[in-house]
């Protein structure tokens, strides 16, 4: 799907040249892509398809982590797979078993719609109650209430500068659990 | 946490740029180098008859081919630092040490020789030559894998056996400076073994260090 890919370049380009919106919008997008190959994975590995929503996430904040190895000048669907891909074979030998996965698994794939057997995921939420509590409040106030970088420095009255900083390291640290565990 | 609330927090975070890996490598690499540099010269110390070697293209060899194997290897993990990077097409940037060294043996083999070859090869320090490469490459295969771990390599044991092979380079291209054997058929032999080494190590410790 060539067109698509396109599409997700382009916003990835917009992203990384500050354009937060873009970046939303990109991640919303390859969201339902993820969650297919995740499902597929699963079922061909005959585990629950319901657990995809764990391994999306952590694709997803791989992704975030790890985005500037992405070359702008290169196609950003190959290098979304290849990161997805990685995790996706991680997430399914944690659960037990040896897997190849096919980067077709992932080029190939139709969006799912998110869809009602889909157990919700709590791997990051439960790694999320072990962060410094800094950082646990700062990530909660942005993800679960949804409050603005400005608002949570209100709230906890801290520079704007400093909540980006929790912000971000809540993030690293999350992902450096996640793949310790 | 929702994947919807998760994603609106990575949008928050943007802003947040982080340096390309090989920004982060070169850092770590400058920082672990003088500690390699105080080992070397508080065990070893350059060799005493240094000027006299220079003129022997053979002594500057040494140096050629340690740093071909510490560049090359540098630009090989630092391209297989991207995730969907293969290695087909950047694999033979390695064999350029390779070269050099099979060139040099040829001279060597052409010229007159003091020396029989098994001698040559054999030298008269090669125990020193596998402990000291692989001792001084220790604070920078470090430095490496730090760097390397700002990366996403899809296989960490490989990326592990290149960061060990450019911080073998390095520490060989320091220790060459102290090595009194200068037979390309020497630097062939024990060079490799103690770059085989380090490669190893690195290997062992990306598969584990390198996951992302």
């Amino acid at each position: 799907m060539p067109e698509r890919e396109d599409e997700w370049t382009g916003l990835m380009r917009l992203a990384v040249s500050g354009d937060d919106a873009a970046y939303h919008r990109l991640l919303k997008a390859v969201t339902p892509v993820l969650r297919a190959a995740a499902r597929r994975g699963l079922a061909r590995s005959g585990q629950p398809v319901d657990q995809s929503e764990d391994i999306v996430q952590d694709i997803l904040l791989a992704v975030h982590l790890k985005r500037h190895t992405w070359d702008a000048d290169a196609p950003f669907g190959p290098w979304l797979f290849a990161i997805a891909r990685n995790k996706l074979i991680d997430a399914l030998r944690r659960r037990g078993r040896r897997v190849f996965v096919n980067i077709d698994d992932f080029a190939e794939t139709i969006p799912s719609e998110p869809v009602a057997e889909t157990a919700p995921a709590n791997e990051v939420a439960a790694q999320l109650q072990s962060l410094p509590v800094r950082q646990r409040e700062v990530l909660q106030s942005i993800a679960v209430d949804s409050a603005s970088i400005k608002d949570t420095a209100t709230k906890f009255a801290m520079s704007e500068g400093a909540v980006r900083v929790a912000l971000h390291r809540g993030l690293a640290s999350l992902t450096a659990r996640l793949r310790e565990r | 946490m929702e994947t919807d609330q998760l994603i609106r927090t990575l949008a928050a975070d943007n802003a947040h740029r982080a340096r390309p890996v090989g920004f982060v490598l070169a850092l770590a690499l400058l920082a672990a180098a003088p500690v390699s540099l105080v080992m070397f010269f508080a065990a070893l110390g350059v060799r005493p008859d240094v000027m006299t070697a220079m003129h022997n293209p053979f002594f500057d060899l040494k140096f050629l081919v340690t740093l071909a194997l510490a560049i090359s290897a540098i630009a090989v993990s630092l391209h297989l630092s991207r995730p969907e990077a293969v290695l087909r097409g950047w694999a033979w940037l390695l064999v350029i040490p390779i070269g050099l060294l099979a060139v040099g043996i040829a001279c060597e083999m052409m010229l007159p020789q003091r020396l029989p070859m098994m001698t040559r090869l054999v030298g008269s320090n090669s125990r020193v030559c596998m402990t000291a490469i692989p001792l001084l490459s220790l604070p920078l295969l470090a430095a490496a894998l730090i760097g390397l771990r700002h990366g996403a390599p899809n296989r960490p044991a490989l990326a592990g056996a290149l960061a060990g092979m450019l911080s073998a380079g390095l520490a060989a291209t320091l220790y060459a400076a102290q090595c009194t054997d200068d037979s390309p058929l020497f630097v062939a032999t024990w060079y490799t073994i103690a770059t085989a080494m380090v490669a190893a190590i690195g290997a062992l410790a990306g598969s584990r260090m390198l996951r992302f």
